[in-house]
């Protein structure tokens, strides 16, 4: 399910995206487009702020992509892209292949309240109204009444593990329970696109990984096409099924995120991946030979989406061992410890680590 | 000879002024430095007059002098007046009508009805049992020292016109957070009725509209009460949570759903504090207005002045007192009760 990209129908697409602020950015966009003015130097020159430059994302039905970079790289701005809450300076935006730029405001309405929902940083949710009333507010909007919602957003409070809190007011829950309402009034629109910025950013670190384990638990479900904003390299390891990497205003790399971590782009992406620790996120599916590569006597079976740590542990630090990458009961490649102990040298070395075997 | 012959002559403009240090004494000081014979000596730098239009029209007596910007001034208005008064005096008759029908209303219905229509007001309003101790204390004392018809004329009057501010205010401080033009437009109003001294409003009114009629000191106070709930109002809706209208439009509210379901509930304790003001503002207004007749304590108190009866004026003036501090707590506790469900 995480390597077929190719045969995913696409169903966001952002073609050559160029978002620029200040008093006249259709003047300052041939110097960007053409000229290849940096963000520092529109900034210094010409006291316009390069949010987005030449952005092209695909994203797949039903995965999630994640987007991050550092603060200020533009990562809300693109976002809102999606859902027009900022026109662009130029460039495209398709949702399932239609013009959403061409749209009028009916139309973007429509769009708003039938295919996107979105998840918000602070919350955003409505404090003179009830959790019930703000988890129906997709529902509400659309024109229903407390009858109508009432047994959809109880169930989607439940399912995010707010039963029983309907009747409360946000500022009488948690930060990490004002943002499962807002997850819930997210989900209650049963729109197909989700939009979440940096949905998990404010909450403690406890709270951020149980928030986590529920979004991929609900999409194992659910399949929607989520696109989530992150700043945390791990929870973006985490989530994606595909990573575009923010910087200045441009995309740096975009890739699977295993392959990102084997094959950084640039210093920028490899100092970036530097401090993770690799062998809880790097996949045996990743690192893995063909089958008839093996060279040991095979001392064990494990699967593809094992993390190397799982497999550190199983073979108990010996470091001789070789096992068996099985999926569905057919032997898909052979994975040695010596193999595995390369790919966790850090990234610098591990590229040419990596070029050393492919020549092999 | 006056001071600012030369300027005249020099721009050549003898002939315009005509005959020049010929004019008759305008003033006190004129006839004075006449029989003194002063025009002798010319004026040392130190006496050296502001050239302004008396001065100027001392060496030209074409000149206008100021007392003609005044006279014109008023001959303007009062050609104006018959046709501002056409269309005015029927725009602002329902005015008229709710005063006289509120005050004909307190006045008429027994005490024994108004008194607790009052309380269970407070109660519904505050939830809170000393204050409406304090209500029913302060009212009962007021009725039982004889200003009971006073203080309910007063009451009556601030009732409607707060009303009638807040049902022009709001909508009024709602377009203003629409629009940066309507902003920028209405706010240079609001400074102007703000720090115009209450008296300068009566002026032009008792002009365009006969002392007897109520709506003389309504539009007076309404003109001074409505600066801050239009003021707050548009503050309050500009000051709602950027992220929660972002959400509002994620979610595809129209700017209807928007304004009713989200800006102004939002905005409401920021309303309901330009209530409160604007319920003060109204009272300190009525007691001005009894000037043109507006009844209540400001006639007492009107009275205690102008026949020097110190006792009638201070009990009014403490009167006027209690009714403030009442207003302003029962407000005040409207407003804390929607501060507790507004916590972000
Ligand atoms: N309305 C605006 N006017 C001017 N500049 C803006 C505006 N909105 C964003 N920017 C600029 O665009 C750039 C990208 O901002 P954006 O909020 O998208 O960053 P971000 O990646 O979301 O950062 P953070 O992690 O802090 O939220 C920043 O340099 C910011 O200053
Ligand atoms: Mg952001």
């Amino acid at each position: 399910m995480r390597n077929d990209r190719q045969s995913k129908t696409t169903k966001v697409e952002i073609k050559h995206l160029y978002k620029i602020f200040g008093a006249q950015p259709e003047a300052m966009l041939p110097l960007v487009r053409d000229e290849g003015v940096t963000k520092a130097e529109l900034m210094e020159h010409h006291q316009h702020v390069l949010g987005l430059s030449d952005i092209n994302v695909e994203v797949k039905e039903g995965d999630i992509t994640v987007m991050m970079g550092l603060s200020g790289s533009g990562k809300s701005t693109l976002i809102r892209h999606l859902n027009r809450l900022i026109d662009p300076t130029a460039g495209e935006v398709r949702v399932d292949g239609e013009d959403i730029l061409a749209y009028d405001e009916e139309k973007l309405r429509e769009l708003r309240r039938n295919k996107m929902s979105m998840v918000f940083q602070n919350f955003a949710l409505l404090p003179h109204r009830t959790v019930l009333e703000n988890t129906a507010m997709a529902l509400t909007v659309r024109g229903q009444q407390r009858s109508d919602y009432e047994d959809d957003a109880k169930r989607w409070l439940a399912r995010v593990g707010l039963g029983g809190s309907e009747d409360q007011y946000p500022h009488q829950l948690s930060g990490g329970m004002q943002q499962r309402v807002g997850l819930a009034r997210a989900l209650a629109s049963n729109a197909p696109i989700m939009l979440m910025d940096e949905a998990f950013s404010a909450l403690d670190p406890l709270i951020r990984t149980d928030m986590q384990d529920l979004l991929l638990e609900l999409q194992e479900e659910l399949a929607k096409t989520v696109i989530f904003i992150s700043h945390d390299l791990d929870e973006a390891l985490k989530l994606a099924d595909h990573l575009v990497i923010l910087k200045d205003g441009y995309v740096v790399q975009q890739d699977e995120p295993q392959k990102i971590l084997l094959e950084p782009a640039d210093d920028y992406i490899v100092d970036f991946i530097s401090d993770i620790n690799r062998a809880r996120v790097l996949r045996v599916r990743s690192v893995m030979r063909g089958p008839s590569e093996g060279r040991g006597t095979p001392t064990g079976e494990i699967g593809p989406e094992e993390t190397l740590e799982d497999v550190i542990a199983k073979s108990g630090g010996e470091p001789s061992s070789s096992f068996v990458v099985m999926q569905e009961g057919r032997q898909i490649g052979v994975l040695d410890m010596d193999d595995l102990m390369r790919a966790l040298v850090p990234t610098g070395a591990s590229e040419s680590g990596l070029r050393t075997r492919a020549s092999a | 000879m006056a001071t600012y012959d030369w300027l005249f002559s020099s721009l050549g403009l003898d002939g315009w002024c005509g005959a020049s240090g010929g004019s008759a004494p305008t003033s006190l000081a004129d006839l004075a430095a006449q029989s003194s014979g002063g025009e002798a000596a010319a004026p040392t730098i130190w006496e050296l007059p502001f050239p302004s239009m008396d001065a100027l029209n001392d060496s030209c007596p074409a000149f206008p002098q100021s007392r003609e910007l005044t006279l014109g001034l008023e001959r303007g208005f009062l050609d104006v007046k018959d046709a501002l008064s056409f269309v005015l005096d029927p725009i602002t008759q329902p005015l008229s009508w709710a005063l006289d029908g509120a005050l004909y209303g307190i006045l008429n219905t027994p005490w024994w009805i108004v008194i607790p229509i009052l309380l269970a007001i407070t109660w519904f309003v505050s939830r809170s049992w000393g204050l409406l101790t304090f209500v029913a204390v302060s009212i009962l004392g007021l009725a039982f020292i004889d200003h009971y018809d006073y203080a309910m004329q007063t009451l009556a009057i601030i009732f409607v016109c707060a009303a009638i501010c807040v049902i022009i205010g709001v909508p009024i401080g709602i377009a203003m957070s629409r629009s940066d033009t309507m902003q920028n437009a209405t706010i240079p109003i609001l400074d102007m009725l703000q720090t115009l001294p209450p008296f300068v409003y009566l002026i032009p009114l008792i002009f365009l509209f006969s002392v007897t009629e109520p709506k003389l000191y309504g539009i007076a106070i309404i003109l001074y009460a409505i600066v801050p709930v239009v003021r707050l109002t548009n503050l309050g809706i500009r000051m709602v949570d950027k992220s929660v209208i972002e959400a509002a439009d994620a979610f595809g509210m129209t700017d209807r759903q928007k304004l009713f379901g989200v800006q102004v509930p939002l905005a409401l304790p920021n309303i309901m504090a330009g209530v409160n003001q604007t319920i003060m503002m109204s009272l300190a207004m009525v007691v001005i207005a009894s000037l043109v007749s507006a009844p209540g304590l400001g006639v007492l108190v009107l009275r205690g002045i102008r026949n020097l009866e110190l006792g009638v004026g201070l009990v009014a003036g403490l009167g006027i007192v209690i009714l403030a501090v009442i207003l302003d707590r029962t407000t005040k506790a409207s407003l804390a009760r929607i501060n507790a469900t507004h916590k972000a």
